[in-house]
């Protein structure tokens, strides 16, 4: 029989029972390759549930550091007896199938072209442990310490995160390792150690880190100056309210008094979240709330105030596929024109695009600063895929001479001197007016907050001409923002083309691989990362540039594309959308057939081919 | 009647506050309701409370939602900032609001269609959490701005404008505020200054989630024969449980009062709330009472007005959250940004 044998490039994935522990051991697994200095990238395919249904585990290992899904798999830890038939069925011709052969499954149980690796856990376990939680857990630790001596893994690199994640306790670090070894020492004497799939140190990591999204812009609020948070539980956003609760209580207590830099409000709901927002903003704290789609949609109405009264507003929106009983857990991104329209009547809103847990910390303290500058809602769009996942991204960095950008407040002293305030009047031509905080001059500087039925100096009025002056200015102040906001990111193909791509946030990684494979097929094309609403002057330079422009996404209708079809005035026929929408991560095989499909279709061909 | 629209002269005469301000001072700009609507009766008992307390009105920041009650807030203390917000969720925008400076003085004012119909969630919650705030509901029992529809607080068998009559039954705003323990809770008429004033000033005082439910008459869709929150229907039926004087620590005491007709509760800023009792048996620091009594009162078809709960010493969010005593929107990059030492090392930990 045929067995896969590749060093550094193969895809391993766990199927578990949600709840069995296995989380931390599969942790352990990949940053033990991680440890090896050899790229992966790894993710969670979980259900809506807590406890007793399947959850997955993937780890890419890629030493070329690929970082996207790949798609396949070359062996399944197959630890799930509930999901065996289609966890065997997944496994690619000549990979390799684990599995516990503690109780004898039927031979039809496998398949031919599959290698079979039996290990007896469930046996090993009973006879070491008699705690049955211990007996789950250490479970898991001996399937690792089994693929290691399977993959190859250096088990030094293991004993040494054991002993990092139980610093100071000793003897659940030692029990960790002994179970370790017991499953790695079995394998070692049964079977034939290592298989075709194998791991080689490597130093392709360098000082990168691995995170998830949602921590990482939970630590980008925190370094951003955000000190009031409010939020709704909602999947897949949680995790980052509950991270910043964490960083808060580690880096924002008083170490004198042991008091809180920071308030953080459980709301009844989203709109009460982000009423929350929009009042600690107003009154001149930076505020943020986190949510998903649902969320989203309940809060359209604040929204919507935020941006005609002007006032700051950071939300971000880990999107995930469908509705409360859609598919909760699943990645997509699938809220670009929910959120760039968010709310009545004409408004629009800045958005970022995170590719990475990176760019969320980035992104996320940029946030503030751009709401506080433009005065209005700014989104960060991760999705579930970023924010849920550990990712292998670059180290975090802060220049400690950056000092955040308040915008246009006015102070008291200038009040006290003399200049003119008008709330919602354009002073310096950018469209940006000037605001002050509630209680900040006895007599001077205070204004009637409402939506716009208000003249420049924020006195009541219902004239239509009042209303158009203001509306005028909030499109000359997003104008103002494209500059603001961060640039996007073009890769240039080896070779002239007049076709191009577009992608953005979680589809990066994939699309990046993709781009590689496609020029080795005879496919070249400019690459255009788009990483902020509203849309810079060199996206449209882009695509005037070219010919045909494919728009990768993560949604069914194409909202990137339809987003860029109405803001920049482009013929939709030269808009080719490339689609991915099933919940799963887009990956670079995909994004690769899906290409060469529509590219022979429509006959793109490199530039100095079709010359005559 | 409307105390509002007159233009703003400063007389010489006119009396001065201990911060040398006339009521002029405390005004805002010039009340667009019907003349004779209750809501302005009670923006100007506003300013009469805030100018017998020596409050800076712009240490005040005035929170509304949507209605005709919610547009008083620019009605006075024009030297305030203000908030419109959006229909029934003012609460949430006070909240933060109060969370991002705590020196302020919050005074939020809605209608009893935004607190008790569309925003009745966010009344319950600011209530659970104990916001240090006034929250004044000016209960007119209809949706004065969309031209007179019952609100969720009309009472069944009232008679709308038009004839109709409700067969829903009324929520009860103190009996909710009571049960979701805010710490002071009220109710008046705007047809009694006499009475109203000195509540908005204990309320102001109060370092707590303080509640006044203030039945106000909508001349134009709610003041007619049938209704049960016209001035004449609320007149009749109003019973006063007591008399509330707030005493500040440097006013002399003068009167003289009957033994056991008065009780008096220190608040925790130092002020004395003397209430003279007009129901004998009525004791406004029992909240269970409190609620049975009022059911009891509601069952007779009367209205129950004055002080009707108080905790003296009441907690609040920051309290409850141990936030620092430096509002939170005036620390700066050194207090919030950990800096490049401290991610440095939150890096290395996830290698
Ligand atoms: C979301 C939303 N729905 C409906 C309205 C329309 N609306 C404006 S005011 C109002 C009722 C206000 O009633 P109340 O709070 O009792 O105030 P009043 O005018 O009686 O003082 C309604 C339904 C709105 N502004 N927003
Ligand atoms: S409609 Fe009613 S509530 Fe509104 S201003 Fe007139 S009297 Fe007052
Ligand atoms: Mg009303």
């Amino acid at each position: 029989m045929r067995a896969l044998t590749a060093t550094n490039d193969f895809v391993v994935k766990f199927a578990n029972v949600n709840g069995s522990g296995s989380a931390s051991a599969n942790t352990l697994f990949a940053k033990s390759i991680l440890r090896m200095g050899i790229p992966i990238a790894s993710r969670n395919i979980f259900p809506s549930n807590i406890q007793g249904l399947p959850t997955w585990f993937e780890v890419r290992v890629s030493g070329e550091g690929h970082l996207g899904r790949r798609g396949g798999v070359d062996m399944m830890v197959a630890m799930n007896p509930q999901t065996w038939d289609r966890d065997v069925a997944e496994i690619e011709p000549g990979g390799y199938l684990f599995y516990d052969s503690t109780k004898p499954l039927p031979k039809s149980k496998f398949r031919d072209d599959v290698n079979v690796i039996g290990v007896p856990l469930t046996e090993m376990c009973n006879a070491a442990y008699k705690d049955a939680r211990q007996r789950q857990l250490m479970k898991n630790i001996m399937y690792v310490g089994a693929l290691s001596a399977l993959l190859q893994m250096d088990p030094a690199v293991v004993e040494a995160l054991l002993g990092e994640q139980y610093k100071g306790k000793e003897r659940l670090a030692q029990s960790n390792r002994e179970a370790f070894h017991m499953g790695r020492d079995w394998a070692l004497k049964n079977l034939e150690c290592p298989i075709g799939l194998r791991l080689s140190p490597l130093d392709a990591v360098g000082d990168r880190i691995f995170v998830d999204g949602n921590s990482a812009a939970a630590l980008g609020a925190v370094y951003g100056g955000a000190t009031v948070c409010a939020w709704y539980p909602i999947t897949p956003s949680t995790s980052l309210a509950e991270a910043f609760d964490r960083y808060c209580r580690r880096l924002r207590t008083d170490p004198e008094t042991g008091k809180k830099r920071y308030a953080i409000v459980q709301a009844e709901d989203e709109l009460a979240s982000i009423g929350v927002v929009v009042g600690a903003a107003w009154n001149g704290a930076r505020a943020f709330t986190a949510t998903s789609g649902p969320g989203i949609s309940l809060m359209q109405e604040f929204v919507g105030l935020a941006y005609f009264a002007e006032i700051p507003a950071v939300i971000f929106d880990v999107q995930r596929a469908g509705p409360s009983t859609g598919m909760p857990t699943r990645t997509q991104q699938g809220d670009v024109l929910a959120a760039a329209y968010a709310s009545h009547g004409d408004t629009k809103h800045i958005l970022l695009f995170p590719e990475d847990p990176h760019e969320c910390f980035t992104m996320g303290a940029d946030a503030f600063d751009l709401a506080d500058r433009f005065q209005t809602p700014v989104f960060v769009m991760l999705d579930l895929d970023i924010g849920m996942n550990d990712w292998l991204c670059e180290p975090f960095r802060w220049d400690d001479s950056r000092r955040m950008d308040r915008g246009k407040v006015m102070t008291a002293e200038e009040l006290e001197a003399g200049k003119t305030f008008g709330r919602y009047l354009d002073v310096d031509g950018d469209g940006i007016p000037y605001r002050t905080y509630p209680g900040t001059h006895p007599s001077k500087g205070a204004f009637f907050t409402r939506g716009t039925s208000r003249d420049r100096f924020a006195k009541y009025t219902e004239q239509g001409s009042a209303y158009v002056d203001n509306m005028q200015r909030l499109l000359r102040k997003f104008e103002t923002a494209k500059a603001y906001v961060p640039r996007p990111i073009e890769r240039r193909a080896a070779q002239p083309t007049r076709d191009g791509v577009i992608y953005y946030g979680s589809s990066s990684a994939a699309m990046r691989e993709a781009l590689v494979a496609l020029e080795g097929d005879g496919i070249h094309l400019d690459a255009l990362r788009v990483r902020a609403f509203p849309f810079h002057d060199e996206v449209m330079d882009f695509i005037a540039r070219h010919d045909r422009i494919f728009v990768v996404e993560q949604n069914r209708d194409a909202q990137l594309r339809t987003l860029l079809t109405i803001e920049g005035c482009v013929d939709p026929a030269r808009l080719v959308p490339v689609l991915h929408y099933d919940g799963t991560p887009i990956t670079a095989r995909f994004i690769r057939a899906a290409i060469a499909d529509k590219a022979s279709a429509l006959n793109v061909v490199p530039l100095r081919k079709a010359m005559p | 009647m409307s105390y509002l629209p007159k233009p703003k002269l400063h007389h010489p005469t006119l009396p001065k506050n201990a911060l040398g301000y006339t009521r002029r001072d405390y005004e805002g700009a010039i009340s667009t309701l019907c003349a004779g609507c209750g809501h302005d009766s009670i923006s100007a008992a506003i300013i009469q409370a805030c100018w017998e307390l020596d409050i800076e009105p712009h240490r005040v920041a005035k929170l509304s939602g949507i209605g005709c009650s919610s547009k008083t807030p620019d009605y006075f203390l024009g030297a305030s900032h203000g908030f419109n917000s959006v229909h029934g969720r003012m609460p949430s925008v006070l909240t933060g609001a109060n969370l991002a400076n705590r020196d302020l003085i919050y005074l939020g004012i809605s209608g009893d269609g935004d607190s008790a119909s569309i925003g009745l969630g966010q009344f319950a919650h600011i209530m659970r959490r104990g916001v240090n705030m006034t929250y004044i509901v000016e209960n007119n029992g209809v949706y004065g701005l969309t031209k007179g529809q019952f609100s969720a607080t009309s009472d069944k068998g009232s008679k709308a404008k038009k004839g109709a009559i409700n067969t829903d039954e009324a929520i009860d705003l103190v009996g909710l505020a009571l049960q979701l323990g805010a710490t002071f809770v009220a109710r008046s008429f705007s047809g009694d200054k006499a009475q109203l004033v000195p509540l908005i000033k204990a309320a102001l005082l109060h370092k707590g989630a303080a509640f006044i439910d203030c039945i106000s008459p909508c001349v134009a869709f709610n003041n007619h024969e049938g209704s049960t929150k016209s001035y004449d229907f609320v007149r009749e039926h109003n019973e006063v449980v007591n008399k509330l004087d707030v005493i500040l620590g440097r006013q002399p005491i003068t009167a003289e009062y009957e033994p056991g007709s008065v009780t008096e509760v220190t608040q925790h800023d130092g002020s004395v709330l003397r209430l003279r009792k007009l129901a004998p048996d009525y004791d406004p620091t029992d909240r269970v009472a409190a609620m049975n009594y009022l059911q009891e009162r509601k069952a007779a078809g009367e209205i129950v007005t004055g002080l009707l709960y108080l905790d003296p010493d009441p907690t609040d969010l920051h309290a409850n959250m141990g936030t620092v005593e430096v509002p939170l929107n005036r620390l700066g990059d050194a207090e919030l940004c950990p800096g490049s030492a401290a991610l440095a090392r939150i890096n290395a930990a996830l290698r």
